[in-house]
């Protein structure tokens, strides 16, 4: 075995020990012919990963703290903590759900990522992955509640590689709200990667509450696929973390299905947020939507960048796609990019971006009657990530967000959005 | 003698950026209980009175003071100054999409309340408050509680000036060119419910264009605004006597 294995690369995974099986060591060894991307890859542009490629993380050890109190928004939940489900803080007994556990030695070169879909992030997910957790809502089956799926970490210069596959069954339906959550605020490294694989005439929503800590790291790539009449939606809210990287590709490969991604975040401080869609049209009679809302103070940065394909003979899509950013400081700054690749002929694309601070003439108005311009400001805010807020239709996960909010940047709980 | 509610003394102010002079030395006392309305030809400043009072960003103040009540305005932000009492209605009402009428207005009266040591108000007596004052002016209750005025047509804007005007209960009214926009009908319920919150402990300052909004809200007294300061005081009379023969003779006798 010859070792190309790059300087850094050498060094991020120097105290990490490949497991005994062969899809793992097999990942292992294609890990040695990749590199971490630069900014001079379009894919990595406006996203340093300094932060996570100059430390050697450690795997995540057993949870020490193991209060979910302040992190449960449902009764029905399943943890997975330091990337291993945890069935002590799990139940989930009133859904007609099957959870199991899949582990790398039982993977064979079939779960081998296509080079396409491979990066270099989901191949050490691959190489170093503890269990895979797979949920399949059965055929037919109609959730009578939401799913939370809470994903905790806890240690310093921890890497954990939570892996998660929702299988939609035919004609089902149901919500799953995935919560990230740090039990200190020591350096921990999510490297998520969620399978979503949505039947025909299915209906899934995927909640993605991403709440961290000052100091979270995390690339979390969410693959979908949808099959013919299905609706999905994939819905992202970030609240914390140092550097968040968020990709949703979504295949979609069945006609008359309708796809949605929306997502908000509000940032402090020197955070760096970044979120990168793909919506990939195959076939014809489909419709797709997202919206993407960022809110960014202090010296933070935003990444938007929304790929869509709609392929030659896919005709009669309607897709859409919205970005909008409100800078609150002079500091804070966004790279906002559509990406749009249309080679069929009967199509309705539209994208917009818009990037600017509050208006000033509401922030007076409501000022001259008589509420402080701080206070202002967050009516005005809240306002404007409002309509992202509403496509949480679950009460207890959209006040959790809203304590983040006064938590983290010091909301006031009275104000509305 | 009943007190002084505004006294602006000497006031000259400019635009930030542009150094444009606008007000010269403007001089104003309005007492309790009175209404006074501020007339003039375009670009006398009025709407800059209004501004530099309720302390829009943008003007400077390079001479001069405005004090309320005996505080010193131009110390304060403009929602300190809307906490000791006073209220602008807009020329042009801002659409703010998002935002519900009602619930910044609760978050406004709350944030009053909690300057001045008072107790909030309850969700139960806010909502009665509303649907009272909401009458006063004629404002569809559906029209309160919709994102602020987004979508109102012109006449409901000003209603809803009003109506907020009602809630906040100020101490100073400045109504800057109210009339504007306005139809008959509309103009009589808008003048109604300014009339009804008159009271000899608040005042009110209207600034107009045009006589007519005066007969529906009669003023103690009427100045005459040109060239950044007040050139002519009268009663309503003036108001009559400007309708008729306009500005010209004022400002050519003064210059």
């Amino acid at each position: 075995m010859t070792l190309t294995l790059s300087k850094k690369m050498a060094e991020f995974t120097s105290r990490l020990e490949t497991p005994q099986n062969n899809y793992q060591q097999a990942a292992a060894e294609r890990l040695e012919n990749m590199d971490f991307p630069s900014t001079r890859d379009e894919y990595w542009k406006y996203t340093r990963l300094g932060k996570i490629t100059n430390t050697a993380f450690e795997l995540g050890t057993k949870l020490t703290k193991t209060d979910i109190s302040s992190f449960q928004t449902c009764d029905n939940i399943i943890t997975i903590a330091q990337g291993e489900i945890r069935d002590d803080l799990s139940s989930f007994n009133d859904l007609s759900i099957v959870v199991e556990r899949s582990f790398p030695g039982q993977f064979g070169v079939n779960n081998v990522r296509n080079e396409e879909k491979a990066t270099i992030f989901t191949t050490i997910n691959d190489a170093y992955f503890r269990e895979e957790v797979v949920i399949t809502i059965p055929k037919n089956t109609v959730l009578s509640a939401p799913l939370q799926v809470l994903v905790l970490h806890e240690g310093d210069q921890i890497i954990n590689m939570p892996r998660l596959r929702v299988v939609a069954e035919g004609s089902s339906e149901a919500t799953i709200i995935m919560t990230t959550g740090c039990q200190d605020n020591y350096t921990q490294f999510s490297n998520c990667l969620i399978e979503l694989d949505v039947a025909a005439n299915a209906k899934l929503t995927f909640q993605n509450v991403q709440t961290g800590n000052d100091n979270h790291l995390t690339i979390t790539t969410i693959d979908a696929r949808q099959a013919a009449d299905s609706r999905l939606a994939v819905n992202t809210f970030t609240l914390n973390g140092l550097l968040v990287r968020n990709n949703v590709n979504i295949a979609v490969d069945g006609q008359n299905c309708e796809t949605h991604m929306n997502g908000m975040l509000v940032t402090k401080g020197k955070q760096h947020v970044d979120n990168h869609t793909f919506v990939d049209h195959k076939v014809s009679n489909c419709f797709s939507n997202e919206n993407y809302k960022y809110v960014l103070d202090d010296q933070s940065t935003g990444v938007f960048n929304g790929k869509v394909i709609v392929r030659k003979d896919a005709q009669v899509i309607n897709a859409y796609q919205n970005n909008g950013n409100i800078l609150l400081s002079d500091q804070a700054s966004v790279d906002s990019k559509p990406e749009l690749e249309i080679y069929a002929d009967d199509v309705k694309c539209s994208h917009g971006s818009t990037t600017g601070q509050l208006d000033e003439n509401a922030l007076f108005y409501l000022q001259t009657r008589g509420i402080s311009k701080e206070k202002s400001e967050k009516i005005l805010v809240g306002a404007f990530i409002g309509d992202v807020m509403e496509t949480i239709e679950d009460e207890a996960t959209n006040q959790y967000i809203k304590n983040h909010l006064q938590e983290v940047h010091g909301w006031d709980s009275d104000i509305e959005i | 003698m009943s007190k002084i509610l505004i006294d602006i003394k000497n006031l000259h102010a400019e635009i930030e950026d542009e150094g444009k002079k606008i007000l010269k030395g403007l001089n104003l006392t309005v007492k309790a209980g009175e209404v006074h309305a501020i007339m003039g030809p375009n670009g006398a400043g009025k709407s800059t009175l209004a501004s530099v009072v309720s302390g829009k960003d943008g003007y400077e103040v390079t001479e001069g003071s405005v004090e309320m009540d005996g505080k010193d305005l131009l110390e304060l932000d403009p929602d300190e100054r809307a906490k000791e009492g006073l209220f602008l209605a807009f020329q042009y009402p801002v659409e703010i999409p998002g935002v519900s009428n009602i619930n910044f207005l609760r978050t406004a009266i709350n944030e009053i309340k909690e300057y001045r040591g008072e107790e909030a108000v309850s969700a139960k007596d806010f909502m009665s408050m509303v649907r009272e004052k909401s009458k006063l002016v004629e404002l569809d209750s559906k029209l309160a509680s919709r994102a602020v005025n987004e979508g109102f047509s012109g006449g409901e804007k000003k209603r809803n000036e009003i109506f907020q005007m009602a809630m906040l209960e100020p101490k100073v009214a400045i109504l800057d060119e109210t009339d504007s926009g306005l139809d008959i009908d509309a103009l009589r319920i808008v003048a109604a419910g300014v009339n009804k919150l008159r009271n000899e402990n608040n005042a009110v300052i209207v600034i107009t264009h045009y006589q007519r909004l005066l007969d529906y809200i009669v003023p103690d007294f009427v100045h005459v605004l040109a060239d950044g300061k007040i050139v002519k005081t009268g009663d309503k009379s003036l108001a009559l006597e400007l309708e008729e023969k306009g500005y010209d003779w004022l400002t050519t006798e003064n210059a």
